[in-house]
């Protein structure tokens, strides 16, 4: 066994000296690259329309719908927005977008969510781009040091995450009112942000460290019956954390879009009632 | 239906080698292993390949088949266009000994490394009690039939060499895994995991669970919760403090 080589580069990978000498880097023949190609795709584009719109300041207030990107406020500057949850913890003094302030904490929620890494780790750095394709570099430490240590976080930023999900849980209650603020009413702006809501607290709660801190942590489940069958029910959600990452994805980029086009003008939120 | 079939087989040892082509018959039903034997009986009579059970259950059979590992008796001919060339090749993570055998002594290192099942000290054999749904959830990864290809797929020692004195791979960070959460285990497994098998190397990339054939939900199930219980005991200054306030023993 040749453990604890590293020939000069060409000898390693595939190739290191024992192994089974082959040319071909890989042999696949499916369209491995279609799933990273897709990734980097999505991410790119989600990554393009959410920072114009993060610095555009503007159109995200349209009574009663707030943004996603916008809630909370925590600078004082915001639109004024009846009900909405405004905290101008920062005060006057920052002078850029107030969607800056509060993007930190689900952009830090997704770049540490289990599910992305893999998803970036394949698309953007080809650590693997796909099974048995190699990676293109020489050394591999994985999440051993600085920066990817810090992935180890997650778990704080899930408890930001469960934060913003109540938010704008509450901005989904203060959407079944008029354009005057008067209650009981509803519009297509509320399905909107309700259907962004339950996408958003589906992926939060499906979360890996949710699963862990629910009961996964735990030896013994017959101690804890009520945290066994709460870690039985995030494992099931859990299950499905893939699609319901990329489906809260789309569903917050709709869900801001939705309150642009109505806040500028360009669509007449239609009333049900 | 029957078909002549196009194979590349890659023949050689550890002095080196290369992919060589066949044509072989090919009968409904069959699966690539009736194809390698096929070739034995007629063409290679020299071919060496590893196999046992023929039923995707002894683990022998660990191979790539157009660049993906896979066993050779599991992978049905149905699944490629009668035109297709089919690939053969050994495991590309292991020293090869001839054709398609590799040597895979490198998990049976790893393997003695972990410390095996430590029960709470004084508690004899027959003493165990344990409740169900505590030896419920490490089950799934005792349908591990060590076929090895989660190791083989692994990018941190496939493509990194030097990385294999570190990392003992999937498998065995899955056996860790299991005996931490095993009801009886006393042994300190999130550390060792860590800072002994490398469990930092691995970047969840989810190979491992893509190409396991019993389909256990390893990066899922295995490696992602260890990294949860390492990011208590290793990175989470809160639940050290609170451990440390309430002082527990036993663990919950
Ligand atoms: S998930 Fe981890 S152990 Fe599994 S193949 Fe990927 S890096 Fe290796
Ligand atoms: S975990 Fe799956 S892929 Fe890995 S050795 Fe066991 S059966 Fe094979
Ligand atoms: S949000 Fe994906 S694992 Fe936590
Ligand atoms: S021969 Fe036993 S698993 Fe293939």
């Amino acid at each position: 066994m040749a453990t604890g080589t590293t020939g000069p580069a060409g000898s390693t990978g595939t190739n290191a000296p024992g192994r089974a000498h082959i040319r071909a880097r890989h042999l696949r023949t499916d369209r491995w690259w279609l799933s990273p190609a897709v990734t980097v795709t999505i991410l790119s584009a989600f990554i393009v329309y959410s920072t114009w719109r993060a610095f555009a300041n503007d159109d995200y207030f349209a009574e009663p719908y707030v943004s996603p990107f916008y809630s909370p406020c925590l600078a004082s500057e915001c639109d004024s927005m009846p009900m909405s949850a405004n905290a101008p913890l920062f005060g006057d003094w920052w002078g850029l977008s107030p969607a800056l302030l509060i993007l930190i904490f689900p952009l830090g929620f997704r770049l540490t969510c289990y599910y992305y890494r893999k998803a970036y780790y394949r698309g953007f750095w080809a650590s693997p781009s796909a099974c048995a394709v190699p990676e293109p570099r020489g050394s591999y430490s994985g999440e051993t040091r600085f920066p990817l240590i810090l992935q180890n976080i997650h778990r704080y930023f899930f408890w930001f995450a469960a934060v913003v999900a109540v938010i704008l849980t509450w901005d989904v209650l203060i959407a079944f009112r008029d354009e005057h603020g008067a209650w009981g009413h509803m519009g297509l702006g509320t399905l909107v942000l309700l259907a962004n809501v339950l996408l958003i607290w589906a992926y939060t709660l499906s979360c890996h460290s949710c699963r862990h801190i629910v009961g996964g942590k735990l030896k013994h489940f017959s101690k804890h019956p009520v945290r066994y069958r709460l870690w039985g029910f995030v494992s099931r959600l859990n299950g499905r954390h893939m699609e319901l990452a990329w489906a809260s994805l789309f569903g917050v980029a709709l869900a801001d879009l939705y309150v642009y086009l109505v806040a500028s003008g360009a669509f007449d939120d239609p009333r049900f009632f | 239906m029957t078909y002549k079939a196009d194979f590349r087989i890659w023949r050689g040892d550890t002095d080196g080698g290369e992919l060589r082509d066949f044509k072989v018959e090919v009968n409904e039903g069959e699966v690539v292993l009736d194809i390698i034997h096929r070739l034995q009986a007629t063409q290679a009579p020299d071919l060496a390949v590893r196999w046992n059970c023929k039923a995707g259950k002894c683990g022998s059979c660990s191979a790539e088949i157009n660049g993906r590992p896979r066993l050779l008796c599991m992978t049905r001919m149905s699944t490629f266009a009668p035109d297709e060339v089919v690939t053969v090749t050994p495991m590309r993570t292991f020293p090869v000994i001839r054709d398609l055998v590799t040597d895979v002594s490198f998990n049976y290192a790893k393997a003695r490394q972990v410390p095996s099942f430590t029960p709470p000290e004084g508690l004899k054999p027959g003493e165990y009690r344990m409740q169900q749904v505590d030896v419920e959830r490490s089950q799934e990864f005792r349908k591990c039939i060590e076929c090895f290809l989660c190791q083989n797929t692994c990018h941190v020692i496939r493509d990194f060499e030097d990385n294999k004195a570190a990392f003992s791979g999937p498998r065995f960070l899955m056996r860790i895994a299991e005996l931490d959460m095993h009801p009886l285990d006393v042994a300190d497994r999130q550390k060792a995991a860590q800072e002994e098998h490398g469990l930092g190397l691995c970047n969840i990339t989810k190979c491992c669970t893509d190409v396991c054939p019993e389909h256990i939900h390893i990066t899922d199930n295995a490696l992602i919760p260890m990294k949860e219980r390492v990011a208590d005991r290793k990175y989470d200054p809160l639940v050290w403090l609170g451990n440390k306030i309430r002082r527990r023993g036993s663990g919950d």
